[in-house]
């Protein structure tokens, strides 16, 4: 559920990082005046554990689709919002610095689609109001399912509005919900089952952990060491079983495509699709001319011209010059002395 | 999307960091704040541009091949995220068919410009920021963040991540290592076994988390992790930045690839 650099636009992705920054700055003040030396580890091992447990895919029931854990609802519950927010925000700057998931430009807008969602807003707004004051557990948990729901709506929302704000991709909004929505409730529904699995573990591993607030406990050693365990039991195994199917949004998106092309001849779609490709099949048979018609009569955008392709592609091969021209070649192995 | 990553990238990355290139030495705000004006140049062009968009494969060739880092690894970690928005872009030459480009007798609609657009901006933001990376590592471009103005508890937050991230992936990795050797068959283990496996581990974390954090506390931990290492912004860090600030704004505003392209056509600008 990663946005992307390719299809977003300077101004959505500057105003999601100007949200995400401004966030993580009162985050971090807010969180320095209340934070307690133990838990500098907590919130280290908690980010691994998010992200050992994101690098697992899980199939979803009935779809033959899967998706991976997001974690965003559950560090609110074990954390706070502030440290949650912090912790959710370092997963995703280092999983898209290593994965490259989205780029750079888009990291403002995934912090604020798994990160400040589910801290800043499904978590006071509806986790708490939900679970009430705590005294039900069967309340708690539905809060916990049900947030960890939402939040994964809200998520998958957040992608489409950035997607369209930004203008780069055309897929009519109707379909792309139609892709994103269902997708995620699936996968929202197993990973608010899971949500509510880890904070019961760690209810009983390490009760003082769960006071809202984080209340300094006697210790947060074993509750650290719980999750550490998770993580390892998380990322570093069921990765070896996890299955292989493409992830949630790939297929939401394969299935589309497919629904696509099975509709009936005839259909506008399908005619622009066959039209579509006579066009391009012509291309390769096309000799090319010296001049010819560069213009094109409807061409009023200047960057799409036969001789801005031409020189770009001139350019490349500049480019890919320049890059063998300058290129280190690692130093030799030194011959062994004789 | 993360499907795909395998624990093993992380040390190649990690590795590819702490390289002694040209580009390696260079302080890590040069490189973060280089990278950052590519990525916006590219984003900010016209979403048919794709002539436009091919000089500024210079950037990423130039640290590739000054940055001693191995093109096939790129390209690998290209092709695993790039699905999404490959697959959200294929729509646009379904919805957008109106021809903006003559070839001829041939006419190309938008959509497909656009398309080509998007498969080339994901090559290029991608491959910039795998390049930062790659020639500058985690631990140096948090210290690089935080002296940009990024908050310290923050920066702490994502060095501690990392640390504790490889030290949960090899543990892990080098018990199931022990668990194959000693399973030929390559089965996965039963459920009983794998419960075991998970005690083993679990009494290793539980040590491993007592030391580290004892051995934090000998060392004076008191609530504020202090990082080390100076940065010093020298001379060649300045013409690194300035420099590729003019070639990005000279290739975003006059658009030599249409110039060359003139001049190559028409044999005159």
């Amino acid at each position: 559920m990663h946005m992307a650099d390719a299809l977003l636009s300077p101004e959505v992705g500057g105003a999601m990082w100007a949200a995400t920054g401004a966030a993580i700055a009162v985050a971090s003040r807010r969180l320095k005046r209340t934070m307690e030396p133990q838990q500098v580890p907590l919130m280290g091992v908690m980010g691994a554990f998010v992200f050992a447990a994101q690098m697992v895919n899980f199939t979803i029931p009935g779809t033959g689709s899967s998706g991976h854990f997001a974690g965003g609802l559950l560090l609110s519950v074990l954390l706070g919002p502030h440290a949650a927010f912090l912790a959710m925000a370092s997963v995703l700057v280092v999983q898209g610095l290593f994965f490259a998931d989205g780029g750079l430009l888009a990291m403002g807008a995934n912090i604020f689609n798994m990160g400040f969602v589910p801290c800043y807003l499904v978590h006071p707004r509806l986790y708490r109001p939900l679970a009430g004051d705590g005294s039900s557990l069967n309340r708690r948990r539905f809060a916990a399912w049900f947030g960890a729901v939402v939040a994964l709506q809200l998520g998958a929302l957040g992608v489409v509005l950035e997607t369209k704000a930004s203008g780069i991709a055309e897929l009519p909004l109707a379909a792309f919900l139609a892709a994103m929505q269902p997708i995620h409730l699936a996968i929202g529904v197993v990973e608010g089952l899971i949500t509510v699995a880890v904070i019961e573990f760690v209810r009983r591993a390490e009760p003082g952990i769960l006071a809202a607030a984080p209340a300094p406990s006697a210790s947060p050693r074993r509750a650290v060491i719980a999750l550490a365990a998770l993580a390892i039991v998380v990322g570093g195994f069921l990765s070896w079983f996890a299955s292989a199917h493409p992830d949630g949004l790939e297929w939401s998106i394969a299935r589309l495509t497919g629904e696509t092309e099975l509709a009936s001849p005839g259909d506008a779609v399908h005619e622009a699709a066959a039209q579509l490709q006579e066009r391009v099949a012509v291309l390769p048979d096309y000799a090319f001319p010296g001049t010819g018609d560069v213009q094109g009569p409807s061409a009023p955008n200047a960057g799409a011209t036969v001789s801005g392709l031409v020189g770009g592609a001139l350019a490349l091969v500049l480019a890919a010059l320049a890059g063998w021209l300058v290129r280190r070649r690692p130093p030799r192995a030194r011959a062994p002395a004789t | 999307m993360s499907g795909g990553h395998s624990a093993f990238d992380l040390g190649t990355l990690d590795r590819l960091g702490r390289g002694t290139s040209p580009i390696h030495r260079l302080d890590p705000r040069a490189k973060l704040l280089v990278t950052f004006v590519f990525i916006l140049a590219v984003v900010s062009l016209d979403k048919h541009a794709v002539g436009d968009l091919l000089p500024f494969f210079l950037f990423p060739m130039i640290i590739l091949a000054r940055g001693e880092v191995p093109f096939r690894f790129v390209a690998r970690k290209i092709a695993v995220v790039a699905p999404f928005a490959v697959l959200v872009g294929i729509f646009n030459p379904l919805v957008d068919r109106e021809v903006m480009l003559r070839i001829g007798e041939v006419g190309i609609s938008g959509g497909w410009l656009s398309f080509v657009s998007i498969v080339l901006r994901v090559v290029l933001t991608i491959g910039a920021l795998l390049l930062l990376v790659a020639t500058t590592g985690v631990p140096a471009l948090g210290r690089a963040a935080e002296r940009l103005g990024a908050p310290r508890l923050f920066v702490t937050q994502i060095l501690g991540l990392y640390r504790y991230l490889f030290l949960l992936v090899d543990e892990s990795q080098r018990t199931l290592r022990a668990y194959r050797l000693r399973a030929p068959d390559g089965k996965t283990p039963s459920w009983r076994l794998f419960a075991r496996i998970l005690g083993q581990l679990l009494l290793r974390a539980v040590a491993r988390a007592r030391r580290v954090y004892d051995a934090m506390l000998a060392r004076g931990f008191d609530g504020e992790v202090r990082l080390i290492g100076d940065l010093r912004f020298a001379g060649r860090d300045w013409a690194f930045l300035v420099l590729w600030i003019a070639i990005f704004a000279v290739l975003r505003f006059l658009h030599p690839a249409r110039l060359l392209g003139d001049l190559l056509l028409r044999g005159t600008p």
